[in-house]
């Protein structure tokens, strides 16, 4: 055996050994397929089986700029933004009302787990069936909504419902609410219940009531968790496709496309102009990249903070039981 | 007393909310589950009912008369779903072990790595990937949306939270004075110990893989390659235009998989979700 450095670990290179799997794949499949649709963007690139590269000469940032300029882009953008915005702040509130009612300690709710269940739901199932079930439901002439609006009298005859583009767009945003609110009332429970009782005992003892707890105790309290579902949130809403797909294509009259939808279009249905998809997608790498990062440092920060607070805890403990000896001896 | 009165009342408000709210959640389902058994000309005369009829075995016929099928649909999601959660547990885990039980110059980079790509969506580089594979005629094989399941990064992260403070390394001390090697440690011994976190994850990614759209859609074109999300649209086509009763059905079929597996694994699958999944 040969002798080695003193401080050397030989179980080290194990480390870098279980890690090559890792890494291989996100080489081939993740690093690799982003530099190269940042390349694509450049390029040049379009037509139905074209895969040769060339870069544009004359101005290279040409597809940005045209998609950047493009009004069904920036419809999509808005749309996209507005659609997220508008589902997020509903489902935010009704899981943080849900949130506070489930772990209320002086109004303990009953078939608590049946009502999770049941509630969550709609987020496993599938976002694709869902868009279809609902195209369904406001069919026209005889979808089941018009089914509703005519027997009970509100509509004399049933109605085109989704021609309507504020409509359509409320439908979409009532499918993401509808889909989420229950994942997010999980999220916010975890983190409520992970708060530590003694602050809650004590608020009790100060006389505050149920609406002062929410707000001076509980809220702050789970900062953090909050944070992290908006930004979740904000990074899948900014990918919204499957549901503005499938539920009226974009439609009526671009009312429901997104940017996600509209890149797709633009490579995949009938224009395959790859180059300006991937300059589109490139945008939108950028804005979640760095949403993305924002999360990573508060994340960070967190963690950081808890370490720093669980060292303090330690050696509290470690000054109180020298003490105790002390006493002791 | 008065304390009291008020409670009740709060509770009365609480369970009508959330009694309202469960049934948002059941009756869409409902209705296209008895839409499924009724004739277009019921659903014609009255799109909503709460009592099933007898056209199921009818609605099928026709369902599966014309493209859609539910059979090729769920063998292929089946296929890609279950392989790339088994390709992304195992990987993970090992990945995660690696973090945790080895003391490597390059880990904590490599961490910090993880946690800055784990929130970039697959979606946004779609169109470098769809190239990729198109150049070496690769579309519409399975295997191209299972093997990038080896790196996932968001596991990874979970993975590494939940071994971080269960791992006891005077076991594999013990193990490797016995001489059992590194790879074998980790597939013996470790992979036990995960067992919890595996289930939360496996369920998690199964689910999500399952549901998955955007990349099969750009991927597959092949008819016999379609998964599920992808077999789903055709019932939005012109060929099944006025046979609601086949198009409840289809959409029935697609879901009744993913309904029976969460009813049963419910309880596993919300306690996976207050440890924090992260997705959109």
């Amino acid at each position: 055996m040969k002798t080695k450095k003193p401080g050397y670990d030989r179980y080290a290179r194990y480390g870098y050994f279980f890690s090559i799997p890792f890494v291989i794949a996100y080489l081939l499949f993740s690093l690799y397929p982003t530099l190269y649709t940042a390349v694509i963007g450049f390029t040049d690139l379009k037509g139905i089986g074209a895969t040769a590269i060339h870069f544009l000469k004359d101005d290279p940032f040409r597809n940005f700029k045209t998609v950047l300029t493009n009004p069904s882009f920036k419809q999509g953008f808005k749309n996209t933004v507005g659609i997220w915005l508008c589902n997020f702040v509903p489902q935010m509130l009704l899981a943080l009302l849900l949130a506070a009612w489930f772990t209320d300690r002086r109004s303990k709710v009953g078939a608590q787990g049946l009502f999770k269940v049941l509630l969550y739901m709609p987020n496993i199932i599938t976002a694709a069936t869902i868009a279809i079930l609902f195209a369904a439901f406001f069919g026209y002439p005889m979808g089941p909504v018009n089914d509703l609006l005519v027997r009970f009298g509100l509509v004399e005859k049933p109605v085109e419902l989704l021609r309507n583009k504020t409509t359509a767009r409320g439908v979409v945003v009532f499918i993401q609410t509808w889909m989420w609110y229950g994942s997010t009332m999980i999220t916010l429970i975890s983190g409520i219940l992970g708060i530590s009782p003694e602050i809650f005992e004590s608020a009790d003892v100060d006389g505050a009531n149920r609406v002062q707890t929410f707000f001076y105790i509980t809220l702050p309290n789970i900062r953090t968790i909050l944070l992290f579902t908006l930004v979740t949130s904000l990074i899948g809403g900014l990918n919204m496709f499957d549901i503005p797909r499938l539920f009226l294509n974009g439609g009526p009259d671009n009312a429901t496309l997104t940017t996600s939808l509209f890149i797709y279009n633009q490579a995949f249905s009938g224009s395959y102009m790859y180059n300006r998809a991937a300059a589109g997608s490139m945008i939108m790498f950028v804005i979640i990249g760095i949403l993305s990062a924002a999360l990573f440092f508060v994340m960070r920060d967190r963690d950081e903070g808890k370490l720093r607070k669980q060292i303090k805890l330690q050696q509290k403990e470690y000054s109180r039981k020298m003490k105790a000896e002390r006493r002791n001896a | 007393m008065l304390d009291n009165k008020q409670n009740r009342v709060m509770k009365v408000i609480i369970y009508v909310v959330c009694i309202f709210l469960a049934a948002l959640s059941i009756l869409p389902f409902w209705i296209m589950i008895v839409n499924a058994t009724r004739s277009t000309y019921q659903i014609q005369q009255h799109a909503v009912s709460l009592i099933p009829s007898g056209y199921l075995m009818n609605n099928l016929k026709i369902l599966l008369g014309k493209s859609f099928n539910p059979a090729v649909g769920f063998a292929n999601s089946l296929i890609i779903s279950v392989g790339a959660t088994v390709l992304s547990i195992y990987f993970s885990s090992l990945t995660a072990y690696a973090q945790v039980a080895y003391n490597w110059k390059l880990r904590d980079a490599f961490f910090s790595f993880i946690m800055v790509v784990m929130m970039i969506p697959g979606q946004v580089t779609m169109i470098g990937f769809y190239q990729m594979v198109y150049k070496i005629h690769m579309t519409n094989r399975l295997s191209m949306l299972i093997l990038p399941a080896i790196a996932a990064p968001t596991m990874v992260f979970f993975m590494r939270q939940y071994l971080q403070p269960t791992l006891s390394m005077e076991i594999v001390q013990s193990a490797r004075i016995d001489g059992a090697r590194e790879f074998r440690i980790f597939n013996e011994i470790i992979l036990p110990i995960m067992k919890p976190a595996i289930a939360t994850q496996a369920i998690f990614s199964f689910v999500a893989q399952w549901n998955r759209l955007f990349e099969p859609l750009v991927l597959l074109t092949d008819k016999s390659k379609y998964t599920m999300p992808v077999m789903v649209s055709l019932l939005k086509g012109d060929i099944y235009k006025t046979e609601y009763g086949s198009i409840y059905l289809g959409l029935t079929l697609t879901v009744l998989p993913l309904i029976i597996v969460y009813l049963l694994l419910s309880k596993y699958i919300i306690a996976g979700v207050a440890l924090g999944s992260v997705k959109g």
